[in-house]
């Protein structure tokens, strides 16, 4: 049994006087205020990296800076996979009397660290060194391919996934801490500059400024508590080259097993946190754990399925789409979204009756999943 | 005579086949990945296959790619039964059948497929 008793969040976006710790530093102090902890009471640590801060032991080096004396501390990696890769392992932490009172932390200056070319020249390497890197492939191209796979054998148009990107751009209008907050539609999605066929600049995430962290502990305490019930991961490659398809990937297996966990069904979930970091990702992703038909997303979308009044509301914040993407912290910043929906804190997001979020990331090019069941503590 | 291997600079494709499970991939090493076995043997790919998926890249990564773009990344399904990635002429869609040629492109030898009869 684990609770996350408190989140915190900065804005995303631009943040050009802050660096990885300052950014990591504002989100853990929100969390820790939202938990009603104090520094003394964090007796274990878990961190993600930080592109423009490499360090072979950032957790001490947060540790130290933050001034935090833990019994329990290392950071882990696992692309865009990391933050949910933390909560679960928190979650077992706590679970298994490591430690008391976790936290999960992440930030990067991401955008305003580093030129546009070294960004995207960085996330290329998660390609493979030899046999796809060299070919001048970058992250929109791995994913341009397995989406003209995908469109293919699914039927999915340019203009369904447009819909996604018009969605989330929709719910980050509605949140302050979003890096972009003016309402795009279909056309300009379609309209955008061609990024790696079929995906233009609007199908894509941004790269971004920020930090997330959370509280995980064994009991929910006086903070703003939900009950992590069940976790799940699921790998299945690294590279697209070596994937077993390019339209079935290990989404569905990881989700399973984090509602097997959970002793949950998918029909029981009423809020979605979904990765985003393409409108293409998200397509994917929600329909192969099938909160979605078959390259029926897009039609979802536009309908009004995902809204935060509708029924199965999607990343009420903006998602990586729209509220940003800053590493680590991007599918935490869809963590912290949900712990906001299921204690009721959402403000003008808030959705009518989020009890059971279902959370899902990956990293890689669809590589690597973990999936999370968080529940409303009544 | 070893294979000819685009990644060491030589006009061709290899790939890897276990003697002991007769499993196929195409990233190099010494041992099959799916039942252990040492010793693999290395072997020349025909070099044709079909286009399994396809991307027009206009955001190169570098400066050496940026003068190159827009150019297409496409999969291949290779006849002897692993995919790889490479490059691909414009009319190259999924479904084509497709044959490699090597060029050099940004400052490397690199498999470049066209379609094939």
């Amino acid at each position: 049994m684990s609770f996350i008793t408190g989140a915190g969040l900065t804005p995303y976006g631009k943040q050009p006087d802050k660096n990885t710790l300052d950014l990591m530093s504002e989100a853990a102090a929100s969390a820790l205020a939202d938990a009603q902890l104090e520094r003394a009471d964090i007796d274990g640590l878990v961190c993600g990296y930080s592109t423009t801060m490499p360090h072979l032991m950032l957790s001490t080096v947060f540790a130290e800076h933050f001034g935090l004396n833990p019994a329990y501390a290392h950071a882990i990696q696992l692309g865009g996979a990391t933050g949910f890769a933390m909560a679960m392992l928190a979650h077992h932490l706590v679970d298994s009397r490591v430690a008391d009172n976790v936290l999960v932390v992440a930030g990067e200056n991401r955008l305003t660290g580093q030129t546009r070319d070294s960004a995207i020249q960085t996330l290329a390497q998660v390609g493979h060194p030899v046999y796809e890197v060299p070919l001048g492939a970058t992250i929109p191209a791995y994913y341009g391919l397995l989406a003209s796979r995908y469109m293919t054998e699914y039927g999915t148009t340019e203009s369904d996934l447009a819909e996604l990107a018009v969605l989330m751009r929709k719910h980050a209008c509605m949140h302050p801490g979003a890096q972009f907050r003016t309402p795009i539609t279909v056309d300009a999605v379609l309209e955008s500059k061609p990024i790696a066929s079929p995906l233009k600049l609007l199908d894509c995430c941004p790269v971004s400024d920020g930090g997330a962290a959370f509280v995980v502990r064994r009991v929910p305490g006086n903070g703003h508590a939900v009950r992590i019930r069940g976790t799940g991961q699921s790998h299945t490659h690294q590279h697209i080259s070596a994937a077993p398809s390019l339209t079935q990937f290990a989404a569905g297996a990881s989700v399973a097993k984090a509602l097997g966990a959970a002793g949950a069904e998918l029909g029981d979930v009423n809020y979605a946190a979904i990765y985003d970091s393409f409108t293409i990702t998200l397509t994917i992703l929600l329909e192969e754990i099938g909160l979605a038909p078959r390259g029926g997303a897009g039609r979802q979308a536009r309908e009004g399925h995902y809204d935060h009044d509708g029924p199965l509301p999607l990343n009420t914040h903006g998602g990586l789409l729209s509220y940003g993407h800053c590493g680590v912290g991007g599918a935490m910043a869809h963590l912290v979204e949900a712990q906001r929906q299921l204690t009721n804190r959402a403000q003008n997001r808030q959705a009518g009756n989020a009890t059971l979020a279902l959370l899902h990331g990956d990293g890689g090019v669809l590589s690597s999943h973990v999936s999370l069941v968080l529940e409303r503590v009544a | 005579m070893n294979p000819l291997d685009w990644t060491n600079d030589g006009d061709g494709i290899t790939y890897q086949c276990c003697r002991q499970c007769d499993s196929r991939w195409y990233f190099q090493r010494g041992f099959c990945p799916r039942c252990g076995s040492s010793n693999p043997t290395t072997l020349q790919a025909s070099g044709i296959g079909m286009v399994h998926a396809r991307t027009l890249v206009s955001r190169a990564p570098t400066e050496e790619w940026k003068a190159h773009s827009p150019y297409l990344i496409v999969m291949i399904d290779a006849d002897e039964g692993f995919h790889l990635m490479a490059h691909g002429s414009m009319e190259l869609q999924i479904g084509t059948r497709a044959r490699a040629r090597f060029i050099a492109l940004a400052g490397r030898k690199i498999p470049y497929f066209e379609k094939f009869q």
